[in-house]
């Protein structure tokens, strides 16, 4: 079923714009909540819709909410992670391009809800164009009266400003990007205390991501209820999902949760199918820090049920046969792929953003950096691929934040799932030192021409 | 007052106590490595990971066990809290894990650093190390440094524990050093290899706790073990005046600040005390100190001992 709730509009012209956006509809759950509502029954109504964090770790937004600490006497924040870097996702980024009165129409009522009388938009410092599309839009809200103090005569205040990164994949975890936003180093925090104790220079904060943002207008306009009648089972409401890689329609789509990924990749209204007619190899459906699933297993998981685009079935069969829904990053392989290459590129990006505070993820990312280039050039040797996954393990879960958890996934995943995928680049190191891409089987078959 | 048990001893300590505190309080084998972990320097701590432990009981109340093992340093016991440090084989591997990772690009130059002998990292190895590496690429090397004319910085030997940087940042007014880049590239660093010049900056030598910030009035002198170091004070307008000096005979080798047997010191000395003060009349002399029983050159320290089993790694790298 095609519902929008986060992209409902997007195609009419200017919707970027503050007048077209309220003419569309766009602000109205200011006014329902700021008048109509107290900060408590806003909350009541987030945790009614079961929303999950969209920015990858899925924690229901409600809950989190209701941690923030109300008795410190400390100012709160609420802080927007726009920082979107992780490999393969895209969707924040479209959504702020696009209609960025969204996210600014949700963190009003989530500041409110929160009793945040400042809050940032922490955004990627590579987003350059986003950022002034971000501030025009803040430039009319003030203008209108929808920022700044007594907004609409509510008698609620709220500043909202748009804090650039520097660019570090990393000050997207949350403490590290508080760190950032303090102007300090982005090294990640120790937790606890957690930011909804000690957050933003040491007082009450809520980070969330864009997408979780934006969900919040509709559910104060339409109520908790109504969003979690949309989805299935625990994973309530829409997701945008960006699909990449061997397809034929990559883009930002919005799905309904439940939608079953054999659908999403083949239908036209999604991906389109694998691109040049080619078979689907495996698929790393959200984003590059969860483990990749060959084709079977993700079509269908080992019990036989259809994979499904939510949070449970994504996951069904933990790390051995599972996967995760993270961020919605959806990267499609097909048959010529080469998954070796794929998993050295996927080391290359978290050793070069690893902040290199804690022992095991600063030494073990550039350790499976350099046992893959190893293994993708051709030098590699068959006990190195039990390294990588030794390596792997030895790094997850003894690292302050979870970088060190993602690093270690991808490479575990794509040993456990394409094993002999590694061992031909160790026993045909003349083949992957010549080709650099491709299904390479393929190469060991020398076509042979016959008289006819 | 709240109770916990570590390694099924129990002990009861104030609320606001980290496990490692509280291990420390009990004392021997129950106490876990910390490496980064400084009592005196704020915000230290986390960032090694040799003293992460299983808490298999977070508390009387929620006796649920904490899903991955924590760092001792920086978790405060709960009441009825039960922790797991050598008792448990996942503690002990981790341990491991952490201390191959930390051997994996150090130069492994103990015969020629000043801190062999007193070096936690060294007594890490010799607790949790392997006696093979798996690490066949080629290490990450820096220049050598000079940090002013009293401290030479040897990066390749840094594990990066944040301590000096601390160290500089809290004992003085001007914060002139810190962490340039990021991940594994990271490098203590001066900014633009300024030097530090401050009365206290010698403490930095003190709170590394390997062989990467050394005392360039002591270098190459003497081997730490041949020294007999003496608790010993003067009256000192800067500083406390207490110390310990390492005699070799009359001859003043060398003065640093006083380790407790967890390597810490909690009187940092002045400059003038640790690099002018080398004549014995300069001192009143207490009594000797004892070597920290957790030091590698304790006696009967090397107790497990195995005959390496790669006698020929040049045979290895051949198969
Ligand atoms: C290394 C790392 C990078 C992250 N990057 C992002 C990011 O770019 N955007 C984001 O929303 N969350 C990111 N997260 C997750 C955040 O830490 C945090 O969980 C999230 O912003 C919470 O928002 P939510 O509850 O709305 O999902 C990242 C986490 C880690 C560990
Ligand atoms: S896991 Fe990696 S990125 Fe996270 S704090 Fe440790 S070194 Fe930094
Ligand atoms: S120089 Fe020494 S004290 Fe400073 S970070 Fe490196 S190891 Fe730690
Ligand atoms: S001493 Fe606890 S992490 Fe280093």
């Amino acid at each position: 079923m095609e519902r929008k709730i986060i992209l409902e509009n997007i195609e009419i012209d200017g919707i970027r714009l503050l007048e077209v956006y309220r003419e569309n509809g766009g602000y109205k759950s200011i006014e329902k909540a700021l008048k109509t509502m107290t900060p408590d029954e806003v909350v009541a109504e987030v945790k009614t819709s079961g929303l999950r964090g969209r920015g990858g770790a899925g924690f229901p937004t409600g809950m989190k909410w209701s941690f923030i600490d109300k008795k410190s006497g400390n100012p709160r924040y609420l802080v927007c992670n726009a920082d979107e870097s992780e490999p393969g996702t895209f969707k924040d980024r479209y959504l702020l391009e696009h209609i960025p009165h969204r996210l600014i129409e949700g963190m009003i009522c989530s500041a409110y809800a929160l009793g945040a009388n400042k809050a940032y938009i922490y955004v990627r410092g590579e987003f350059k164009s986003i950022i002034g599309i971000l501030n025009e839009a803040l430039k009319e809200c003030y203008k209108a009266g929808l920022l700044g103090k007594n907004i609409l005569g509510s008698g609620y205040d709220l500043d909202l400003h748009v804090h650039t990164g520097a660019g570090a994949y990393i000050c997207g975890e949350e403490t590290a990007l508080l760190e950032s936003l303090e102007g300090k180093r982005g090294n990640p925090r120790l937790k606890p205390p957690f930011p909804a104790i000690k957050g933003l220079y040491g007082c009450p904060t809520v980070v969330n991501n864009v997408e979780t943002l934006a969900n919040i207008g509709w559910i104060v306009n339409n109520s908790g209820e109504e969003y979690a009648k949309i989805g299935i089972g625990r994973s309530t409401g829409t997701k945008l999902i960006s699909a990449c890689g061997n397809i034929n329609n990559p883009g930002v789509y919005e799905i309904e949760l439940g939608l079953p990924v054999e659908e999403f990749i083949y239908s036209d209204k999604y991906c389109g199918g694998v691109k040049g007619g080619k078979e689907l190899k495996a698929v790393i459906p959200g984003g590059s820090s969860v483990p990749i699933l060959p084709k079977n297993l993700i079509l269908n998981t080992l019990a036989g049920e259809k994979r499904l685009m939510s949070y449970e079935s994504l996951s069904e069969g933990g790390f051995i046969t599972g996967s995760m829904l993270g961020s919605g990053g959806f990267i499609v392989y097909d048959e010529d792929a080469c998954i070796v290459r794929n998993t050295y590129n996927f080391s290359r990006f978290y050793h070069h953003e690893s902040c290199g505070q804690c022992s095991p993820c600063r030494e073990g990312t550039s350790w499976l950096e350099s046992v893959l280039h190893r293994i993708e050039n051709g030098q590699g040797k068959m006990k190195d691929i039990d390294l990588l996954v030794s390596i792997a393990s030895k790094i997850e879960g003894n690292t302050i934040c979870p970088l060190g958890d993602a690093a270690a996934w991808p490479v575990a995943a794509a040993v456990r799932h394409f094993r002999s995928e590694f061992e031909f680049h160790v026993l045909h190191p003349e083949i992957v030192k010549n080709v650099k891409h491709g299904s390479l089987e393929k190469y060991l078959e020398i076509p042979v021409l016959t008289a006819e | 007052m709240f109770k916990v048990t570590i390694d099924n001893k129990s002990i009861e300590v104030e609320p606001g106590t980290t496990i490692l505190q509280a291990a420390r309080m009990i004392g021997g084998d129950v106490v876990p490595p910390a490496m980064c972990y400084h009592s005196e320097l704020k915000n230290s701590g986390g960032k090694c990971r040799t003293c992460m432990v299983k808490v298999s009981q977070g508390s009387e109340k929620d006796p649920r066990p904490m899903p991955k093992l924590v760092a001792s340093c920086s978790t405060e016991v709960m009441d009825g809290m039960v922790v797991q440090n050598i008792t448990s084989p996942e503690v002990v591997e981790a341990r491991k894990a952490v201390a191959e990772f930390l051997l994996i690009n150090h130069p492994l130059d103990c015969p020629v650093c000043d801190q062999a002998g007193e070096c936690d990292l060294q007594n890490l190895s010799y607790e949790n190390g392997s006696n093979a590496s798996r690490f066949e690429e080629e290490k990450r090397t820096y220049e050598k440094m000079d940090i002013g004319d009293l401290i030479q910085f040897h990066p390749n030997r840094c594990i990066l524990c944040y301590r000096c940087v601390y160290a500089a940042d809290q004992l003085t007014e001007n914060r002139v050093h810190g962490v340039l880049y990021r991940g594994e590239k990271s490098e203590i660093s001066t900014f633009i290899h300024q030097a530090i010049e401050n009365d206290f900056s010698g403490n930095m030598i003190d709170v590394c706790p390997v062989g990467a910030l050394t005392d360039k009035t002591f270098r190459f002198k003497n081997r730490v073990w041949f020294l007999k170091p003496m608790d010993a004070h003067r009256s000192c307008s800067k500083c406390s005046g207490k110390a310990a000096v390492w005699f070799r005979g009359d001859e003043v080798y060398r003065v640093t600040g006083r380790k407790d047997i967890y390597g810490e010191v909690h009187d940092f000395i002045c400059n003038e005390c640790r690099f002018e003060k080398k004549n014995s009349a300069d001192w009143i002399i207490e009594g000797p100190r004892k070597i920290e029983s957790y030091s590698v050159i304790n006696q009967n320290h090397y107790k497990n001992i195995v005959i390496p089993s790669v006698i020929n790694p040049i045979k290895e790298t051949m198969e």
